[in-house]
């Protein structure tokens, strides 16, 4: 006989009556969803766990079959090719674009996204058109970009990238802000108009550091954004604003893949994002959710 | 029933946000301060969002390829090529293939883990920081990574398939007709169910567990309660996860992309990697503005029956 229910998934397929999620379980339902959560979360962190090891494992590991599970001895010697051929440059050349984009994004997103949640400038209609802007297909867009940029001379060019990461995340800026500005209560600016500030001061002195932590968690993901993405600068750039994740998807040859190069590479391009994240965890479900959830 | 005070927010309408009593006098740039706060975000969207459209659009009733700059009007000669070429509604098939498979198997398992860390667990917070991870490095990294562990000499993935069959596993994961199909579902499941787990977790979470409670004196049973209340309070952000992951997997490229480059031949290719290949390797450049055209319509017919299923849903 069992003297504990069935646990955590176990107690919905059996129709478990008795207990339910929001009581407190026993000990042993909880050792089993323990073991639960740890083998998913295995599952997800593996790889990860994989492309760490294998950028610190020797060539012999890398191509050792059956795979080496733990590199003998930790060794940084395909991250050291990275910098000395050069192709190091493209991490450093998607912190300028990604970061700089973010800066402009922020500044004109926060100001508009301002003016729809306290003016309702244009209504619904314009904040549904903002978002509406952020569903469209790049691969759609991205020609007519392309050919746009190559009359203007900005194709391979820091500008024209910048340029286009900021207007591509205006719209979830507009949008997220909109939504950190509803939740701060208007009497806060109507007793600063009161008091005497300009709206421009009601907005900057008054607003901005009440929505700091929003306009922070916007920021690191209007980063992420333009940080990941592939095809915009797969079209866009050439050779000197090569981001990484482009010169990442170079190595896959059809002659030879260059495994030492992916797996170094792609753990470069992943250290910003784990420190984005470690730092924002808060405000991670409200801003991948467009802020259909407030966490 | 009364929606709950602790509902997630609606994700459209909300029309009840206080706001500032608009200004009458002063100067032309006090009187327009809102429109002033607006405006260089709307002319960068139009400049990056709207030129290009109408330049899609415009295109593609011309005849434009590397070889011949050809503007003259060319009627809907695009448009009729694109009905007839199989290999347009082969990448539309494997888009929506994709689609759905990856959607729905993204959210049941994104429900049953919110279901398993919604209970009392202990270092909670570690796991779930953890399994932030996969969605929020970028798809070009998570496609190499699976490159990495599909290799079918080299990677684990065979190696551990092995172990479990009791004898050596070769397979040829990107390469494989039979295998891309899996390969390419794993990889983007695995990216993206964390997506959709931490979108229900807060949700489930925000539920009122007085109302949960409730049910319960009422003799509402287990699977009752997440069927019946749970799950009609969390719809809208199920709405939205949706949607959200929706028009991510049918404008698919990058995964796709690093994993397979559309083959073996044209196998796994999606509409936007077509797209790119006639645009950017083929140049025909009016053809492929027709396809994106098309393209754009069938996502915002989509988008657009969504939405307003959502607001009639409310």
């Amino acid at each position: 006989m069992r003297a504990a229910p069935p646990a955590g998934l176990g107690a919905y397929a059996k129709g478990y009556v008795g207990r339910a999620w929001w009581q407190r379980p026993s000990t042993r339902s909880l050792a089993w969803r323990y073991l639960a959560a740890i083998l998913i979360t295995v599952f997800f962190l593996f790889p990860v766990y994989w492309l760490f090891a294998v950028s610190l494992k020797t060539p012999a590991e890398i191509f050792a079959s059956p795979p080496v599970w733990l590199p003998a001895d930790l060794q940084f010697g395909n991250f050291a090719v990275l910098f000395k051929d050069g192709d190091a440059y493209t991490v450093l050349n998607s912190l300028v674009v990604a970061t700089v984009s973010t800066v402009i994004a922020m500044f004109f997103g926060t100001i508009a996204g301002y003016s729809l949640a306290r003016y309702r400038t244009g209504g619904e209609h314009l904040a549904i058109w903002f978002i509406s802007q952020r569903m469209i297909p790049p691969i759609a867009i991205v020609f007519p970009i392309f050919l746009l940029f190559a009359m203007l001379g900005w194709v391979d060019t820091y500008h024209g990238l910048i340029l286009l990461y900021t207007a591509f995340n205006l719209p979830y800026v507009i949008w997220m802000m909109r939504g950190y500005f509803e939740d701060v209560p208007v009497e806060l600016e109507e007793s600063a108009l009161i008091d005497g500030c300009t709206r421009w001061q009601a907005l900057t002195k008054v607003m901005l550091p009440v929505a700091r932590n929003g306009i922070f968690a916007t920021a690191v993901f209007t980063f992420i954004f333009a940080w990941n993405d592939y095809i915009f600068a797969l079209v866009l750039t050439r050779t000197e604003v090569m981001t990484f994740t482009v010169q990442l998807s170079g190595y896959f040859g059809a002659q030879s893949t260059i495994w030492a190069k992916i797996s170094a590479m792609s753990v470069l391009g992943t250290l910003p994002i784990f420190l984005a994240v470690a730092t924002m965890q808060r405000y991670l479900v409200r801003g991948i959710s467009l802020g259909a959830v407030k966490g | 029933m009364a929606r709950p005070s602790t509902a997630p927010t609606t994700f459209v309408d909300r029309g009840g946000a206080a706001a500032l009593a608009p200004v009458a006098s002063g100067s032309f740039a006090d009187r327009h301060f809102k429109y002033l706060l607006v405006l260089p975000a709307i002319l960068l969207i139009l400049l990056i969002g709207l030129f290009p459209l109408v330049y899609t659009l415009l295109v593609s009733f011309q005849n434009v390829t590397m070889l011949a700059e050809d503007t003259s009007f060319h009627g809907l000669r695009n448009y009729a090529r694109l009905i007839h070429d199989a290999r347009f509604w082969g990448a539309l098939g494997h888009t929506f293939l994709i689609t759905a498979l990856a959607l729905p198997l993204e959210t049941i398992f994104g429900l049953l883990m919110a279901q398993l860390f919604l209970e009392r667990l202990p270092g909670r917070q570690v796991f779930v920081a953890l399994l932030i991870i996969p969605t929020v490095i970028s798809p070009i990294v998570a496609g190499s990574m699976w490159r990495l562990l599909f290799d079918n000499r080299f990677g684990p993935v065979n190696q551990i398939l092995g172990w479990l069959w009791g004898e050596p596993v070769t397979i040829l994961w990107t390469l494989r007709p039979e295998w891309v199909y899996p390969a390419i579902l794993i990889c983007e499941v695995w990216q993206w169910t964390p997506f959709m787990f931490l979108i229900f977790l807060a949700a489930l979470s925000n539920v009122d567990r007085s109302l949960i409670e409730a049910a319960q004196i009422d003799g509402a049973g287990y699977w009752t309660i997440f069927a019946r209340i749970a799950l009609p309070i969390i719809k809208p952000v199920l709405f939205i996860a949706l949607l959200i992951r929706g028009l991510d997997l049918v404008r698919l490229f990058d995964i796709v992309w690093v994993l397979t480059r559309g083959g073996p031949g044209t196998r796994t290719e999606t509409i936007s990697i077509y797209a790119y290949v006639m645009g950017f390797q083929q140049f025909q450049i009016s053809y492929t503005a027709a396809m994106a055209f098309v393209f754009i319509v069938i996502l915002t017919a989509i988008v657009f029956v969504l939405l307003r299923r959502m607001e009639l849903a409310r």
